[in-house]
């Protein structure tokens, strides 16, 4: 069995920063929200992100397709859209696979 | 973006960083979600996403070149969840 470990957040990353890197707390949690809005503002703009040896953020749009209402059985039609998803790569995928 | 694009981004939004520290931070970024991942803990950030794991079944698989069965073992894989800010953003028009 996993042992059990506790969620990583952006308060750990910036932790780490600080730590491994002599900077500022603030400095590092600014950072870890800099890393993330310019990735999320990229994914906005329609592109992927690719992190080589981490791995890809792919957009995939969605064509319109019927959906039902779970607890009423209606039929709702589910707008067309756009969703990320994340691909790992290899190097991540045989890291979290041996453990 | 690539990674690289990424990174000068991130230098010309810290002037006051050297360039091989913005690396080190993008790695130290990087290193923590996939360490956290491979000791089977989660990864959340709000807005952007959550990152974990899930165990994947032994199964029978089959060399698609040979055609001949082979044990693929049980293992584990990482999942990942878009935020529902992001997800609203990507359809924001």
């Amino acid at each position: 069995m996993m042992r059990s470990v506790g969620t990583l957040t952006r308060a750990d990353l910036a932790e780490a920063i600080n730590r491994k890197m002599g900077l500022s707390r603030s400095e590092s949690l600014a950072l870890v929200e800099t890393i993330l809005s310019r990735m999320s503002e990229a994914m906005e703009q329609g592109e992927n992100v690719k992190i080589s040896g981490f791995g890809t953020f792919l957009l995939r749009d969605k064509a319109q397709r019927i959906g039902r209402n779970p607890k009423t059985g209606v039929e709702v039609p589910i707008t067309p859209r756009r969703v990320m998803t994340f691909r790992a790569s290899q190097i991540l995928k045989d890291r979290i696979a041996k453990g | 973006m690539i990674r690289s694009e990424l990174l000068e981004t991130l230098a010309r939004d810290n002037p006051e960083l050297r360039a091989e520290e913005v690396e080190q931070v993008l790695d130290i970024f990087f290193d923590e979600i996939a360490q956290r991942l491979a000791e089977g803990g989660r990864v959340e950030l709000r807005g952007f996403g959550a990152f974990s794991t899930r165990e994947r079944d032994a199964r029978k698989g089959r060399n698609p070149r040979t055609g001949e069965s082979v044990a693929v073992p049980a293992k584990r894989v990482p999942y990942f969840k878009p935020g529902k800010e992001m997800r609203e953003r990507l359809n924001a028009e």
